[in-house]
């Protein structure tokens, strides 16, 4: 299940907030749909990124992914585990397979993102499109 | 993340409905909705390697060839000696095309002398259907017979065991490219000792309606071993470890079989042959590249199309993925010749970032199999 305490871009990825610090990562449905994850490419500490700019790539066993922002914000840690095991990322998607944290640019963007609700309905129809 | 490509009107095997109940993850290859995995592509992977894994592969093509005609137009069409090969035995060999380069590479299989059955790429079944059609002769029947056709591959080091207790009699005094005409749980059957994964196994050419009841009991007869359902994910990473060519990866119309280190598959002394001059022209010349194997010593994957950089001029990766058994990102590229010995550093594009890589030995992991001679 999705977690409640925090948002959901169209593009899989999920912010979760505390104060003026997001921490990003990608759903349970996107690293099922990617299969094995064999390497992550996250941004250095101090990069700005403004929302829907990509971020960083994941790449599983067969594909390649592009990461993008759900929000705006500078990055001021990465998931050096994940780097190196990500692994972690399939196993634990909303805990340790967190990605990066940032400190927000704007409090305002998040009320765009989904709530997990509204995202459990939206792969829903994504999936009635295959 | 972006989302998958929509399907459109995709061509299914007769175990698509089966393909669903064991959960598979199905996808677009070539025209064909196929299992790329079902647990996963390392745990499939592993499974092989270990025990044994069963893929359905009824999307490739069957070609017949019949008739007194039937041995001179394969002579004349493929560049292996099916001269040499004996009823019951079947070889790796490739239709070329008068420039010596890849229609499609292919197994022909000797029934009898006057009747060979020909098995191709699924993607490129029709091309090859028309190609050699129009170029047999009037002695050669050609037929695509793909739609007849289901195929299993029962692969990894149990197969011979799991193989024996569904296709009667046991099969597993099969030489290394042999095959016979069978029965799997009384449907009938060929049965050969190939397959795509560089490890031992058998393939199964049954009739579409069998395909089901014979792959449920092989997973059954399969069970104590472990036996685990893979899809073409798996079957990627193994082949490419054994280094066996993709075609529309590795190989296609641009390339020779000296190019691509398939030189063996040549045999200039048994006469004439579609391609032979230009592959006599080249190997006089010297080819100018090279199909390599390598190893990235930087971060990353080297996936197909990417641009590579070597000391001696461009080179482009074919195929890339991350090595389950070695735990590292390997792969295959057309460098160039002084490019292409083995320790020589190279760099890759991946994505904007240039990424180092090395040529190494290959195939990248070798298997170790006891099969009869």
């Amino acid at each position: 299940m999705n977690p409640d305490d925090r948002h959901y871009a169209a593009s899989h990825e999920w912010v979760r907030v505390d104060r003026e610090i997001g921490t990003i990562g990608i759903t349970d449905h996107a690293q099922k749909e990617l299969g094995e994850i064999v390497y992550l490419e996250l941004p250095e500490v101090g990069h700005v990124f403004n929302a829907e700019e990509e971020f960083g790539t994941v790449e599983s066993v067969k594909a390649v992914s592009e990461l993008y922002m759900p929000v705006s914000g500078e990055v001021v840690e990465i998931n050096k585990g994940a780097v190196a095991e990500p692994g972690i990322v399939n196993d634990d998607p909303y805990g340790d397979g967190w990605l990066i944290k940032v400190k927000l640019s704007t409090d305002q963007e998040v009320a765009k993102l989904m709530s997990a609700e509204q995202y459990a309905e939206y792969v829903r129809e994504e999936e009635k499109g295959k | 993340m972006s989302s998958p490509a929509q399907a459109v009107s995709l061509k299914r095997t007769p175990l698509y409905d089966l393909h669903r109940e064991l959960g598979a993850k199905l996808i677009d290859f070539g025209g064909w909705e196929m299992p790329v995995q079902y647990q996963g592509i390392l745990e499939e992977h592993r499974a092989v390697g270990e025990r044994a894994g069963l893929f359905d592969v009824s999307h490739m093509g069957e070609l017949e060839f019949t008739g007194p005609g039937a041995f001179e137009a394969l002579q004349g069409l493929t560049p292996n000696d099916v001269g040499k090969l004996a009823d019951g035995r079947c070889h790796y060999s490739a239709f070329l095309t008068e420039r010596g380069t890849f229609v499609d590479d292919l197994l022909v299989y000797r029934r009898a002398a006057d009747s060979y059955l020909v098995v191709v790429n699924a993607a490129n079944t029709e091309k090859d259907f028309a190609w050699a059609r129009d170029r047999a002769g009037a002695e050669a029947r050609v037929e695509n017979r793909s739609d007849d056709y289901a195929l299993l591959a029962v692969q990894g080091p149990a197969s011979p065991a799991i193989v024996a207790r569904v296709v009667a009699p046991d099969p597993s005094d099969l030489p290394y490219y042999g095959f016979r005409q069978t029965e799997a749980l009384g449907k009938r059957a060929l049965v050969s000792r190939t397959g795509y994964t560089g490890e031992d196994g058998f393939e199964l050419y049954l009739a579409p309606e069998s395909a089901q009841e014979v792959l449920r009991g092989l997973l059954e007869a399969g069970r104590p071993e472990g036996i685990a359902p893979c899809g073409l994910g798996a079957r990627d990473t193994l082949r490419l470890e054994a280094k066996m060519a993709l075609y529309g990866n590795d190989i296609d119309d641009t390339v020779t079989p000296w190019e691509a280190d398939l030189g063996w598959i040549v045999k200039m002394k048994k006469g004439d042959f579609l391609g032979r001059e230009a592959l006599e022209r080249q190997k006089a010349e010297g080819v100018l590249r090279k199909l390599i194997g390598f190893e990235m010593t930087d971060r990353g994957i080297a996936r197909h199309g990417y641009a590579g950089q070597t000391p001696a001029g461009p080179g482009v990766v074919t195929s890339g993925t991350h090595s389950p058994t070695l735990g590292r990102p390997i792969g295959l590229a057309l460098m160039p010749t002084a490019a292409s010995t083995v320790g020589t550093e190279f760099s890759v594009d991946i994505r904007g970032r240039s990424a180092r890589a090395r040529v190494v030995e290959t195939p990248f992991y070798k298997r170790t199999r006891e099969v009869p001679a």
